[in-house]
């Protein structure tokens, strides 16, 4: 292994004209890993969607040819013979200095797999751009791979050069533009070496953390959270001996990139390549379609437009954004919007509005149908009155008349939608039945094993639906074909982010708010008002304490704060004290707190109800007190097994009197009588609380010295007995 | 320009002893024969901001200083003196004089900052951005602590001033993280992030002590949190990490603030996304992030943190230890010689004896004599000394009236006032403490001498 990399290492610094020998390759992968297209995917691989009509592959493979790219290398897993054959019969196969290379595999996982599989190969001899196969882009290549090769040059450990893009400026349309997660990467302004990538938000953490060493390393360290990432990487050779020697990075982004910032696996470093005007994006979900889908028949792509990439004169631009094929047969009363596509061979009938939306070839539409923001595919056929917002509708489907897609519904090839059915939002429709086992970690996004099987599942279909037909006629209406597709629980939150129909506006809203309630506990976080009433962690930065005791304090606060809300809502609602019990005990387990805590937090609330209690003279605070310790003693009793406990809440009222019912102060002897006449405290502990505070400073004795009539007593009555005993 | 100024001279700092003591509190420790308070006075005046309040730890040194300053700065500055008792921090101090702050805004500027950043710049960048709070930053100094010198101070000195993250806006007028000393990793707030899109961490910076208040802005907080202890570690990153979120303190009333939440209805949704769409390009982050979603502005408070970085070529050290306090002598006679303000013009020239040579980047002060065959190399020698033959003095700070016997070697000291030292001693990187008498022929290496304090 050393020796390979030795020698890479060796080819790639000699002197640019060895490096410019080698022809520019490129590793497309045909498969994204991930199962975020499904349904649509089971029965066609994601780079042959079509993308404003044009599978996806063909403005990758366009691209790669034009940015100078001489051979390509597209791996291909999921259905690969479907891949394999398009290239074949597709004018990628005859062209002159751009050779299409297929590479297959049955049993490849992840990119990680992919690139080992290349690995093995042996054809990459240089280095090479890696892009996936379903990536948009009109970038110039030139000046990136310069600069990749210049570094290089300078040192040899730069392996890959990441390209980002400026996002869009405000913060909620970062996120809901292309339903990407949001990402945070952290990138040295001089050398572009990125130092930190997040991808995959923890939404429970409020705030990054970077190395110190990072930042001693650093004079200047940018965060972006305002870039996005292309999936367009040019990579050096090491990158795939890489993959190898780590046989557990699965993940390009995830795995690759983490582990190269966070383990400092010999001294590899990534640098990133920020393009300005030209465009590149990844189509990653349903939403990323719909918008690069937008952005293409708005001509941000240029020159991988639809008229463009066709080549010949079949399809023609209107105003508007008005992109129609020559054989439209159109009625004179249909009304259509602007940026619109409509393909080869499709009538449409009287009275049908389309907008911003895409129709493929050999549709057949009729009259009366509204459809907007919406995606049809090749031969479906929409009868009358039908309308669709925001649907994708793949091949061969036939919506009867009067059916309703509403926004974000999916329709995979050849369902039928009975007459009119309303298929609910973000439905997901197919002809092929839910795979029942959902992958239990969706964060790893394999391609799982049926992937293989659906392709070998809808081959059968093809030959018999028939059967079928009658069995799931009723799940999509009369005459209807197709199983709607269950949403696995948790995922639910998701759909809306991930799907083709925009973000509603109540969640934009509701995302608003959150981030703000996050905020909120944020600024908690460096602010937190603690149950005994201090103000904390203000000072906390210049670090009495350090972190894990911050984060369990933490934790302690809050779950004083719910015991306190149980023992109100107990008094309140006068709960039986088991009850109560039960509850602080369900409490403590899921804070994983010692009954130490619930000792010392139920007696906090009790004297905090004490004195909220009205009052107005301390005899009459000390008749609540007493009053409540009498009505919920057995509460407190239930927790208070051992002397180490009631000393706990001696500390506990101690503390209070100190700092947040300071009008306790001057009853502490007589609470601390009550409690011992209602043998909550055992004069063990008491006495036992005394001597451990004779040896404290004298501004803790405070209270010591306030009980000492007290605390006399009790040891004389103690000395009493054992002379009784005796 | 409304501004007032406070002075946080201090008192005695431990982290100069032996040099500070009873009779000469910190402020007027001589850098180069000159008061250190005089090098910000100085600044002030040049910025013409005359209304000052000079804040001293200690009664006995506040009359020292007032003294001083009523006798140098009579009719060019409006001083006050204000003694706060020692040890309550740089925010106990403005707690204590929070009465006497009249004026909009207050600049705050600690007492030991020797630099040639003018004040007014930081006071016209606070005023520009109608800031909460404006702080200077300027680049770590490189001829600091961590390369030169190894005297005892050194340690302390690293700490200073090292490993301030600080993080900027990309236009680099605002402060949106500040974190001193961490030990552990930088923790950044994603909220700001979200806001600002990108943000520059900076571990190149250090904070100058100089800041510019919104009085009312410190006030407030002076008064709510009096806990806080010190103005660059509890108040500053306190009002850096509530600058999206001002809990109220801003003398606005909190009108409504609770039901401007509840009242977002769907309509108002519209307005809401419609004008997130169109903030493509805003001029602040902070005035989109105000924006509430129920379409009334603003009603979420926020307030600028700004910054001014003075520009790397100027000058900019804190004299807070003593490996300051040495570096700052040699900048100042040195390479940073104009800060030397035309009251220092050194008095009439010293006696020197024969074959005595006084290197470059000295400064001599008035009345001292020298002796035979003596070197003075890179060292500060204060007034009315008496300096023997054959002496040697090397990167060295001598202070007034001091004397000096025969064949002495002095290398890297500090000797303070009415030292005496001996025939024949030899120093090296030593510190001796006012008054002190070093006895003849004895040798001492990265020590501090000093009397007993009784």
């Amino acid at each position: 292994m050393g020796a390979q990399k030795k020698g890479a290492t060796a080819r790639v610094s000699e002197d640019p004209e060895e490096l410019a020998r080698h022809p520019l390759q490129a590793i497309l992968l045909a498969d994204s890993f991930t199962t975020k297209f499904r349904p649509i995917t089971l029965e066609r691989p994601k780079v042959l969607l079509p993308l404003v009509n044009i599978p996806m592959i063909n403005y990758t493979l366009a691209w790669l040819e034009s940015a100078g790219v001489e051979e390509v290398f597209v791996f291909c897993c999921a259905h690969s013979k479907q891949v394999i054959d398009y290239l074949e019969s597709s004018e990628w196969s005859s062209q002159p200095n751009f050779s299409v290379t297929t590479i297959e595999s049955h049993n490849s996982i992840s990119a990680g797999d992919a690139l080992r599989l290349i690995y093995e190969r042996n054809v990459i001899h240089g280095d090479f751009v890696l892009i996936s196969g379903d990536t948009v882009s009109n970038m110039s290549l030139t000046q990136a791979l310069q600069e990749h090769k210049d570094r290089r040059k300078k040192d040899a450990n730069a392996i890959m050069t990441m390209v980002v893009k400026q996002a869009k400026p405000s913060p909620i349309t970062q996120q809901s533009r292309l339903g990407t997660d949001e990402l945070f990467m952290a990138i040295n302004p001089v050398t572009k070496q990125l130092l930190y990538y997040e991808d995959k938000a923890e939404y429970s953490k409020g705030f990054i953390s970077l190395d110190k060493t990072l930042i001693a390393d650093n004079p200047s360290v940018i965060l972006h959270n305002d870039k996005q990432d292309c999936y367009i990487d040019i990579c050096s050779q090491e990158v795939l001996s890489l993959f190898t020697d780590n046989f557990d990075y699965q993940h390009l982004r995830r795995h690759f990139v983490k582990g190269l910032l966070v383990d400092d696996i010999m001294g590899y470093k990534i640098f990133t390549h920020e393009i300005h005007s030209s465009y590149a994006a990844r189509i990653d979900n349903f939403r990323s379609y719909d918008t690069i889908s937008k952005d293409i028949i708005q001509r941000w792509t240029y020159p991988f437009v639809p008229d463009v990439l066709c080549g010949s004169s079949a399809i023609k631009v209107e105003r508007q954004g008005t992109y129609r094929a020559s054989d439209v047969t159109l009625s004179r009363s249909a009304q259509l919007g602007s940026f619109i596509f409509i393909g080869q061979g499709t009538k449409i009938g009287n009275d049908t509005k389309i907008s911003h939306s895409v129709i493929g070839e050999r549709c057949t539409i009729g009259s009366n149908v509204t459809i907007e923001g919406s995606y049809i595919w090749n031969n479906v056929t929409i009868e009358d009155g039908c309308q669709l917002r925001n649907a994708i509708v793949c091949d061969g489907v036939i919506l009867k008349s009067g059916a309703v897609l509403q926004p974000g519904v999916i329709l995979s090839f050849k369902v039928v939608v009975g007459q009119q059915f309303v298929v609910p939002a973000y439905s997901k429709v197919s002809l092929l039945q839910q795979p029942t086992q959902q992958d239990s970690d969706e964060e790893l996004e394999y391609a799982d094993s049926t992937s293989g099987t659906g392709e070998l599942r809808s081959d059968k279909l093809n030959g018999d639906i028939a059967p079928d037909l009658s069995e799931t006629a009723s799940e999509l209406g009369t005459g209807g074909v197709g199983y709607i597709w269950k949403v696995f629980e948790g995922a639910y939150d998701e759909e809306w982010r991930h799907s083709v129909a925009p973000i509603p506006t109540d969640k934009l809203v509701k995302l608003m708010l959150d981030r703000d309630e996050d905020e909120e506990l944020l600024t908690q976080d460096g602010n937190v008002i603690s149950a005994s009433g201090e103000l904390k962690t203000d000072s906390d930065g210049n670090g009495s304490e350090d972190d894990d005791n911050e984060d369990s304090r933490d934790d302690y606060v809050s779950f004083e704060k719910e015991v306190e809300a149980t023992f109100l809502r107990a008094v309140h609602e006068n709960v039986k004290v088991d009850l109560a019990v039960l509850e602080v005990n369900a409490l403590r387990l899921s804070y994983n707190m010692a009954s130490v805590d619930c000792g010392g937090a139920i007696f906090y609330s009790m004297m905090k109800l004490a004195v909220e209690s009205p009052h107005n003279s301390a005899s009459e605070l000390h008749r609540n007190a007493a009053d409540i310790v009498t009505t919920w003693q057995k509460l407190l009793k239930s927790f208070l097994h051992d002397i180490d406990e009631e000393i706990e809440v001696i500390l506990k009222f101690e503390e209070m009197c100190l700092e947040s019912a300071k009008e306790f102060a001057a009853l502490f002897p007589q609470i601390l009588h009550l409690l011992y006449d209602k043998e909550i405290l055992q004069e063990d502990a008491i006495l036992r609380w005394a001597d451990e505070k004779e040896g404290a400073d004298e501004s803790d004795k405070v209270f010591l010295k306030r009980s000492e009539k007290f605390i006399q007593w009790l040891r004389e009555a103690e000395e009493e007995e054992e002379e009784e005993d005796e | 320009m409304d501004f007032q100024v406070v002075v946080l001279a201090g008192g005695n700092s431990k982290n100069l002893t032996p040099l500070v003591s009873k009779e000469l509190p910190k402020p007027l420790l001589p850098v180069a024969n000159c008061p250190v308070l005089n090098y910000v006075l100085h600044q002030l005046e040049q910025s013409n901001l005359k209304d000052l309040i000079v804040v001293v730890e200690g009664e006995d040194a506040a009359l020292l200083v007032g003294a001083w300053i009523s006798g140098t700065f009579i009719d060019r500055l409006h001083v006050e003196i204000a003694a706060v008792p020692e040890d309550i921090g740089t925010a106990g101090a403005l707690r204590a004089i929070s009465h006497h702050l009249t004026a909009k805004d207050i600049l705050v500027v600690s007492g030991d900052l020797v630099s040639d950043v003018p004040p007014g710049a930081l006071a016209a960048t606070h005023r520009r951005h109608d800031a909460a709070v404006t702080t200077m930053l300027c680049s770590i100094p490189v001829s600091g602590p961590l390369e030169s010198g190894s005297s005892g101070g050194k340690d302390k000195a690293k700490k200073l001033g090292r490993y301030n993250i600080i993080g900027l806006d990309p236009s680099k007028q605002f402060l949106l993280h500040i974190a001193t000393e961490i030990e552990k990793d930088a923790r950044i707030s994603k909220r700001i992030l979200h806001a600002v899109g990108q943000m520059e961490m900076r571990s190149d910076l250090m904070d100058a002590h100089m800041y510019a208040f919104k009085r009312s802005v410190l006030q407030e907080v002076l008064d709510i949190k009096d806990t806080f202890q010190s103005l660059k570690e509890d108040v500053l990153p306190y009002l850096v990490r509530s600058q999206l979120k001002s809990e109220a303190l801003l003398n606005r009333t909190p009108q409504g603030e609770e039901n401007s939440n509840e009242k977002v209805s769907s309509q108002n949704n519209q307005a809401f996304i419609s004008r997130i769409l169109a903030n493509a390009s805003t001029p602040s982050f902070h005035g989109l992030y105000s924006e509430n979603p129920d379409g009334s502005s603003s009603t979420r408070k926020t307030h600028k943190c700004c910054v001014y970085i003075a520009s790397s070529s100027s000058y900019c050290v804190r004299l807070n230890s003593i490996q300051a306090f040495m570096d700052i002598n040699r900048d100042v006679t040195g390479d940073a010689d104009h800060l030397l303000s035309p009251n220092n013009i050194i008095g009439p020239s010293p006696k020197l004896g024969t074959k005595t040579t006084v290197g470059p980047n000295c400064r001599l002060g008035e009345g001292s004599e020298m002796g035979d065959k003596c070197q003075v190399k890179r060292s500060i020698i204060g007034r009315h000394c008496r300096i023997g033959s054959h002496v040697k003095a090397v990167n060295s700070v001598v202070m007034n009236h001091v004397t000096i016997g025969d064949g002495c070697i002095i290398q890297g000291s500090v000797i303070c006032s009415n030292v005496q030292l001996q025939e024949r001693v030899v120093l090296k990187d030593c510190q001796v403490g006012a008054g002190f008498v070093v006895t003849a022929g004895s040798e001492y290496k990265a020590e501090s001498l000093a009397k007993k304090e009784k």
